[in-house]
């Protein structure tokens, strides 16, 4: 029985490094994705040695292809190696918990100060902003992606469409999956 | 109920945003045209905070799209609809990792899905840009202030204050 309790001591201890770890991950990063990398692996490979320099950056890699935001599927791998399904789902609750109260309590100040003119003229100002951002990002996603004539082609024609009719991002994504999916098994049978 | 609704849709969301945060901002506007949830402009907004706060930037704009629509267990429903398909994905993954990445079909899916999100992402930016940009004041702003954010390199948040600062001095 001590020996249990002493062993259910251990693997507490083990989940608070973790949150903390993770917390701290949420709560000192800014942007997502790759922007979370240095700090990644500050906590995780230098400070507490739980995972290596390769393990990350597969972890990344396989973050990009899976569903979801990348920063948060990046914890749940790390989670999970250091103790299973227990530590997965700690690192995802802890990685997500700054965001939860922090955007909460911003949007609750912003949304009564919405009326303000000063407040108003800056958020006219930030909305020009964040399209420029977005522009932008679809540039450098296309010179990150866009190599073959086939991704070209794919672009090109998901643009068209898009203009042409209303399409659920839903039914795009599951579309060029598929068609990707099609080009695989017709590559396999050749 | 909201909260059911809520929930399935970030679900949703949570599994077919491929690639990271601003693969969200497509599917977060399909449901401003399909709920009154919040309007596009609020989106423009939620991603301009989301992206100068601390966090994943999706994990951000879920909290603050479920909160817009239904308050605090809004903003907790909506994340946790975000994250769950992810949490299962990732460790149903963990056990076959490496033969994962090195999967033949996995590369050709995601060879033929990044240029469709690339596409997805441009085409909010345009909706996004028309309600915006609606006269040529507005539209000389939006140029010049594109062609700083591509000539140099300065992170979100720098752009984001920048805009506000100006939004105030231009009286936008």
């Amino acid at each position: 029985m001590a020996e249990r309790g002493s062993m259910g001591r251990a693997a507490l201890a083990e989940y608070g490094r973790i949150l903390v770890s993770f917390f701290k991950i949420g709560l000192f990063t800014f942007g997502g994705g790759y922007a979370m990398l240095p700090l990644f692996r500050q906590e995780l490979i230098e400070k507490r040695g739980y995972i290596s320099e390769n393990e990350l950056l597969d972890y990344y890699s396989i973050g990009q292809c899976t569903p979801g935001v990348i920063a948060v599927n990046v914890a749940t791998f790390t989670g999970y190696k250091i103790s299973g399904v227990s530590g997965a789902c700690i690192a995802t609750l802890a990685i997500n918990l700054p965001s939860l109260v922090i955007i909460m309590v911003l949007a609750g100040i912003l949304n009564t100060l919405s009326a303000n003119p000063w407040v108003a003229h800056a958020f006219a100002g930030i909305r020009i902003g964040v399209i420029a951002l977005i522009l932008n990002e679809v540039i450098l996603l296309l010179k990150k992606t866009v190599g073959t004539n086939f991704q070209r082609g794919m672009f090109i024609f998901i643009l068209i469409l898009l203009f042409a009719v209303h399409l659920s991002a839903v039914a795009v994504v599951l579309f060029a999956a598929l068609t990707g999916g099609i080009k695989y098994w017709k590559e396999r049978a050749r | 109920m909201i909260y059911w609704l809520l929930f399935f849709e970030f679900f949703k969301i949570g599994l077919f945003a491929i690639g990271g945060g601003m693969v969200t901002i497509p599917f977060l506007f399909d449901l401003t045209k399909k709920y009154d949830w919040f309007s596009a402009a609020e989106l423009t907004d939620m991603i301009a905070v989301s992206q100068s706060t601390p966090g994943p930037v999706g994990v951000n704009m879920a909290t603050y799209a479920g909160f817009q629509t239904a308050g605090i267990s809004g903003g907790i429903i909506a994340t946790f609809g975000l994250v769950l398909p992810s949490v299962v994905i990732v460790i149903w993954l963990s056990k076959l990792l490496s033969h994962y990445v090195e999967n033949q079909l996995v590369k050709e899916i995601m060879t033929a899905v990044r240029p469709a999100v690339a596409a997805l992402i441009l085409l909010a930016g345009v909706e996004l840009f028309k309600l915006s940009v609606t006269t040529w004041y507005v539209a000389a702003f939006a140029a010049g202030f594109f062609l700083l954010v591509h000539f140099y390199k300065k992170s979100p948040i720098f752009y984001i204050l920048l805009a506000a600062v100006l939004g105030v001095v231009f009286k936008l």
